[in-house]
């Protein structure tokens, strides 16, 4: 289940705010389409992202997605252990499997987001168009 | 995070269609047909089929049916392989290739009987093929595009033998490497033959496509006390990789001679002439001006097909690449030129911008250790 208390993208990554940080990472339903996670790539700490920016790459054994960050920011921290471990994302994707953390240039943008509830009916309309 | 592809809405599905979707597997369009990718993962399917065993359905592949008092005389002109040296119920490994010496494409010939062979080609190139064999055999002889005449499971691991031991009648389990024989699976009449597409000990059966699905269900079955698994294309690529078996379209095409390819072992330029031959034989004089190598990254990502490789002697090109499940890291093939195509020389890979360090390595990437008997 899509946590409550996060914001959600309809590129399917979710951000939790705490104060003025947001922590990204991607949501359950991506990691189960995407399959089991070999590779990561993420950004530098002190790297400028702006919203919907690619920040990094997520790949499977078959495919290679790109991450976007759906809030803007500085990067001031990156999951070491889930570069190091992949799978985590898969295990654990609103938890020890998050991707990023950045410093929010603005409290706007995730307003903007979908709660859990529009994210889940979301998803729910995009299995049904393919 | 962006979406994968999905699936247009005209493909071609196997007798095993149902079965897939009712064993939760993901399905994709591969070449026209829609195949299940994987069930459980590819990881986990792929180390069953290393440890244990894993059940793939195979059916898309094309089945070309050369019959016929001159079948033996076209099959050598359209094969660089030497087909005389077949005894019935045994296969090998060849290809068709142009009058460049090109593939059209790479295939399993088998030796039913005299007059009676039956290639084995890559599915989305069935129409091309069997169009190929038709124009340029040449004599008395039929050839057929016999594809839907046939299902086509493979049965791949360690525990293969044991569980086809107890399921077919007579039992193929003293079949050798790339022999074949009828039997029957299940009752039904099949054709069984020792050979994969994995690295790995296995079989192959070829039987009526009504019979697929009674089977696979029996081999799901009777395979559980073996951990048998069914397993989808993800990891049947992880799998040939690792031995470094080539995939059509990947690897080569109809701009790669098989002396570029690594695959000089299936031209038998002694058998007497077959077509492609006259550009062999140019370019084993010529030198081959790239070559087909295995290589491992040396920075960190996976280099993936199609991706620039850079060396000190020109550009290359990777043709596959992938996270290796056994090995737990990234490994791939590229055409390199052959100056830069020796072991332990290191190249560049433009990976979506980054360049990356590779380095070339011995192939196969995995051997299976043979039992000792």
């Amino acid at each position: 289940m899509n946590p409550e208390d996060l914001h959600y993208a309809q590129s399917h990554e979710w951000v939790r705010i705490d104060g003025d940080v947001g922590t990204i990472g991607i949501t359950d339903y991506a990691q189960k389409e995407l399959g089991e996670i070999v590779y990561l790539e993420l950004p530098e700490v002190g790297h400028v992202f702006n919203a919907d920016d690619e920040f990094g790459t997520v790949e499977s054994v078959k495919a290679v997605s790109e991450l976007f960050t759906p809030v803007s920011g500085e990067v001031v921290e990156i999951n070491k252990g889930a570069i190091a471990e992949p799978g985590i994302v898969n295990d654990d994707p609103f938890g020890d499997g998050w991707l990023i953390k950045l410093k929010l240039s603005t409290d706007q943008e995730v307003e903007k987001l979908l709660s859990a509830k529009d994210y889940e009916e979301y998803v729910k309309q995009e299995e049904k168009e393919r | 995070m962006s979406a994968p592809a999905t699936a247009p809405a005209s493909v071609k599905r196997t007798p095993l269609y149902e079965l897939h979707r009712e064993l939760g597997a993901k399905l994709i369009d591969f070449g026209g047909w829609e195949m299940p990718v994987q069930y459980s993962g590819i990881l986990e399917e792929h180390r069953a089929v290393r440890e244990r065993v894993g059940l793939f359905d195979v059916s898309h592949m094309g089945e070309l049916e050369f019959s016929g008092p001159d079948s033996l005389a076209a099959v050598q002109w359209l094969t660089p392989n030497d087909v005389g040296k077949l005894a019935d119920g045994r296969c090998h490994y060849s290809a068709f290739l142009t009058e460049r010496g090109t593939f059209v494409d790479d295939l399993l010939v088998y030796r039913k009987a005299a007059g009676e062979y039956m290639l084995v080609v890559n599915a989305s190139n069935t129409p091309k093929d069997f169009a190929w064999a038709r124009s340029n055999a040449e004599g008395e002889v039929r050839v057929e595009d016999a594809s839907e005449r046939w299902a086509l499971i493979a049965v791949q691991g360690p525990r293969a033998a044991g569980l086809m031991s107890r399921i077919c009648q007579p039992d193929p389990s003293d079949l050798p490497y790339y022999g074949f024989r009828e039997t029957a699976v299940y009752g039904s009449s099949a054709l069984v033959s020792r050979t994969g597409y994995t690295g790995e000990d296995g079989f192959e059966i070829y039987l009526a496509p009504d019979r697929a699905e009674h089977t696979f269900r029996g081999l799901l079955a009777d395979g559980r006390e073996d951990g048998a698994v069914p397993c989808g294309l993800g990891a049947r690529d992880t799998l040939r990789l690792e031995a470094k078996m080539v995939l059509y379209g990947n690897d080569i095409d109809d701009t790669v001679t098989p002396w570029e390819a690594d695959l000089g072992w299936i031209v038998k330029m002694k058998k007497g002439d077959f077509l492609g031959r006259g550009a062999l034989e140019r370019q084993q004089q010529e030198g081959v001006p790239r070559k087909l190598v295995g290589f491992e990254m040396i920075d960190r990502g996976i280099a993936r097909h199609g991706y620039p490789a850079r060396t000190e002697h020109g550009d290359g090109v990777v043709t596959s690449g992938t996270h290796s499940p056994t090995l737990g890291k990234p490994i791939g093939l590229a055409l390199l030129p052959t100056e830069a195509s020796g072991i332990g020389t290191e190249f560049e890979v433009d990976i979506r911008g980054r360049a990356a360090k590779a380095r070339v390595v011995e192939t196969p990437f995995y051997k299976r250790q043979k039992e000792v008997r």
